[in-house]
């Protein structure tokens, strides 16, 4: 017994630090492994499209998806923030046609140009994240069900000012934001591009980010810490719906009109890239790359259906059982997790 | 095999051998031996990450073993998860209790198999039984009132009822006194003595060294996965139970810090708040540390909180340093140089998957031009880490995976990094192992000392007559009294705790 026990004092420090480092390892390699399932699922549909179909690999195709899920990922971008906070925002499809239309309206019924009227969509999406936002921290409602109304809401005003009929007769300098190209590059792309950047800066170096994660992985905790959570709520709540609205922008330039019914069930592809990118429900986890991989994964699949002839049922099926795919992965990371703490 | 009275009279109903169990580079359970025998208490002791909830998860059948033998009444056991546990006649109560709050107390005893008559539930049936399981645990509610209804005394009451209903012979106790009162201890410790007496063997994890010597018939200390020491209680002294435990002597778990009062910090006029609180007033000196005594309820913990600005108040005023304080968010409070430790870490204090760094920040982000300096974070954290000794391999390790002294300290690092002078501690040595207990109230002391004024609210009278200055006891909402250092006695905070008997402090 004596023994065992001077064994047990020598060996506790040196026991202890290799414990935890190999307890460590796991959760870094499988939090690298889960950013990583996306990107490799990413990486191998591009390689076998590749040897599939001869038109997959051509600038023009790569583009061709690039501008298609521009609006989807930027409007995703804000879905990470909401997420993260252990939010939702089914609100964003319609938000994005409602802003888009009213954008468009600027144009054509007051004259504005359209960098102007650009910017005056984004606000009206910004002005819809703020009621959002101040349903969820004011009126206490759910997430889901503040914005749950508000794509009731948001859909019905847009049908209302359109007589649910398409806006026409944008300038065609208008085309520029979602169709234009600078060097060969597609501006939708560009736009993108400085979008998630500054998404990525935003979440990963600013207060407003890291107090995004501590509410979504403590609210109680956070507000203790001294953060005004339901500030900090409603700014991401506003943030996602400047997104919003600046996607149904993007999205009514690339048809050059103002379409009411735009975005119908968008916000199920907004959420799935976010979540297919890593974003927990539960909140607390999430990152930009994570949602933009998952994005442009779900825009492949649906490419290569297109090249090889897939039909979109078929398509929706195999989208579907991407996102289970990735849940699951998701919940066997946390579970691995959950024993290594005991 | 040390011998007692019990194992020449009876053969155990549980033989353990040589049970092992490993995690990925842990070994949470090395070759445990144990003998449980009918009608004894058996606390299970040791510090946290010991091994002792893994070993009665094996036992219950939660996790499979990777090596050894259990026995039951002599029989070898196959493994089938926790159904053919408890089957065989072993129950569980874990530390969170597994009850369906919008259930029914009667509907959560049946739960998964209700008396069935046509298919239809047979409610009537369902009543009458649950009355009859309330009754054995001396439970006297309707069996129709919703489990959210109660308290966790009784919640914790109806698991052991339902426990019970399974004929269970081996009782499993997770740490079943964290969250009650001493009255609700003394009554479940009566429940322990009336199911033993029927031959039942109760297996009772704790880390309460007073609770252990109040039921254990027989005690086992585990470290490092290992049983160090299985022993009787007679053979024990608190002394040695700390020794086994932590496997060198501490001399003094609480030592007394050297405290030299200045002049008042923060005085506290009359604060209300409708229901909890009532007219509180204190003072704390700088240098001082006060204890609040009180039983759970007493409003402590929401006196704490409203001043911290975490809850709202009706009326009462803050002053720091003779300046009035208008406080109506923690982040107020924050400001001027408040600081509340929680009772809950990990519901009210972490970020759990959020880095250490990051929580330790939390409160005190540094940023320039908006963006964060996340350079200075590191170095912050780092020092922090260094100062109040947590152990963890990287600042960078999510909260979660440290254990519950060093998260504790992760709390406490937070708040010294935002300065501040007044700091409440809620419960801090709750659920943390001796080692990190004896570490905390040293940290707390040195705290004092530095010029820091230090609230204490604990409901462990030791904690509180070795550490303080001053200790403030409140009921129902009031404080009932202040007692300074010569006046302290545990009878007297325990009277004016309970109003038992009006004692007058002049």
């Amino acid at each position: 017994m004596k023994e065992s026990l001077s064994r047990k004092i020598t060996d506790e420090p040196g026991a202890e630090a290799a414990l935890s480092w190999r307890r460590l390892l796991p959760a870094q390699i499988s939090d690298l492994i889960s950013q990583f399932a996306a990107a490799g699922a990413l990486i191998v549909i591009c390689v076998a499209l590749s040897i599939a179909s001869p038109v997959f690999l051509t600038l023009y195709n790569l583009f061709n998806i690039v501008s298609q899920t521009a609006v989807t990922a930027i409007i995703a971008l804000g879905m990470t923030f909401v997420i993260i906070t252990a939010g939702i925002d089914l609100s964003v499809g319609s938000v994005a046609a409602l802003a888009g239309v009213l954008g468009v309206k600027l144009m054509v019924d007051l004259g504005l140009s359209w960098p102007l009227a650009v910017l005056g969509g984004t606000l009206v999406g910004g002005l819809a994240g703020l009621a959002n936002g101040l349903l969820i921290t004011r009126a206490r409602l759910a997430p889901f069900i503040a914005t749950l109304g508000m794509m009731s809401v948001a859909r019905g005003l847009v049908n209302i000012i359109t007589g649910a009929t398409a806006v026409f007769g944008v300038p065609d300098s208008f085309r520029l934001l979602g169709q234009g190209m600078i060097d060969g590059i597609p501006i939708p792309l560009i736009t993108l591009a400085v979008l998630a950047v500054a998404a990525h800066l935003l979440l990963s170096r600013t207060r407003l980010g890291r107090y995004t994660y501590a509410i979504g992985s403590n609210e109680e905790a956070a507000r203790l810490a001294g953060i005004r959570v339901g500030a900090y709520l409603v700014a991401v709540y506003v943030l996602q719906g400047l997104l919003a609205g600046f996607g149904g922008m993007v999205a009514m330039s690339r048809v050059a009109s103002g379409q009411p019914n735009f975005g119908d069930g968008l916000e199920l592809d907004v959420i799935a890239a976010a979540v297919i990118g890593g974003c927990s429900l539960f909140g607390g986890q999430g990152t930009i790359l994570g949602t933009l991989i998952g994005a442009f994964l779900m825009a492949v699949i649906r490419n290569g259906a297109v090249l090889l002839n897939i039909d979109t049922f078929t398509q929706s099926v195999i989208i579907g059982v991407i996102i289970w795919l990735a849940v699951i992965w998701d919940q066997f990371r946390r579970r691995r997790f959950a024993e290594s703490t005991r | 095999m040390p011998s007692t009275s019990v194992e020449t009279e009876q053969s155990p109903i549980i033989r353990l051998r040589k049970i092992t169990r490993r995690f990925p580079g842990v070994t949470a359970v090395a070759e445990v031996d144990l003998d449980i025998y009918p009608g004894e208490v058996h606390v299970v002791a040791g510090e946290n990450g010991a091994g002792k909830s893994t070993l009665m998860k094996i036992l219950y059948q939660v996790e499979r073993p990777d090596a050894g033998q259990i026995y039951l009444n002599g029989h070898p056991l196959s493994f089938h998860g926790p159904h053919y546990a408890r089957a065989l006649g072993v129950a569980m109560v874990h530390q969170e209790f597994a009850l369906a709050p919008h259930l029914s107390v009667a509907e959560n005893l049946f739960l998964g198999r209700e008396p069935l008559r046509f298919g239809f539930i047979r409610r009537r049936r369902e009543l009458a039984e649950a009355r009859h399981l309330l009754a054995q645990v001396g439970l006297d509610l309707d069996p129709r009132r919703l489990v959210a209804s109660l308290s966790v005394a009784e919640q914790q009451l109806v698991e052991i009822a339902r426990a019970i209903s399974f004929n269970a012979r081996v009782l499993i106790l997770d740490e079943p006194t964290a969250t009650l009162t001493e009255q609700e201890i003394a009554r479940l410790f009566e429940v322990i003595r009336q199911l033993t007496d029927q031959g039942v063997a109760v297996l009772y994890i704790s880390h309460r060294l007073d609770e252990i010597f109040q039921i254990a018939d027989r005690v086992t200390v585990m470290r490092d996965g290992r049983v160090v020491a299985t022993l009787p209680r007679a053979e024990l002294s608190e002394q040695k139970l700390v020794q086994l435990m932590v496997g060198r002597a501490i001399t003094n778990l609480y030592p007394r810090p050297e405290t030299h009062p200045g002049p008042v910090l923060l005085r506290v006029e009359e604060l209300s708040r409708r229901g909890l609180l009532h007219d509180c007033s204190f003072e704390v000196r700088a240098g001082e540390i006060l204890g609040f005594a009180g039983l759970i309820g007493a409003g402590r913990s929401e006196l704490a909180r409203a001043v911290c600005g975490a809850d709202p108040i009706d009326s009462g005023r803050i002053f720091l340093d003779g300046q009035e304080l208008h406080i109506r968010r923690p982040a107020d409070a924050i400001r001027s140089g408040l600081a509340y430790v929680t009772e809950d870490r990990k519901r009210e204090g972490l970020a759990l998957d959020l880095g250490v760094d990051q929580n330790i920040t939390l409160a005190s982000l540094p940023a320039r031009l908006g963006l964060l300096l996340l350079r200075r974070e590191r170095t912050t954290a780092l020092r922090a880490c260094q100062r109040l000794n947590i152990r963890t391999p990287s600042v960078r390790r999510k909260a979660r995976l440290l254990s519950g002294g060093n998260q504790q300290k992760v709390v406490v690092a937070r708040w010294l990094e935002t300065q501040a002078r007044v700091i409440f501690f809620d419960e801090p040595a709750r659920g943390i192992d001796v080692g990190a207990k004896a570490e905390m109230f040293a940290l707390i002391g040195r705290l004092a000392s530095e010029g820091r004024a230090i609230v204490l609210i604990s409901s462990y009278l030791p904690e509180l007559l070795n550490m303080c200055d001053r200790i403030a006891v409140m009921r129902e909402g009031r404080i009932v009294g202040t007692l300074s250092r010569g006046q302290f006695s545990e009878e007297r905070i325990i009277a004016l705790a309970t109003g038992a008997s009006e004692v007058t402090i002049p």
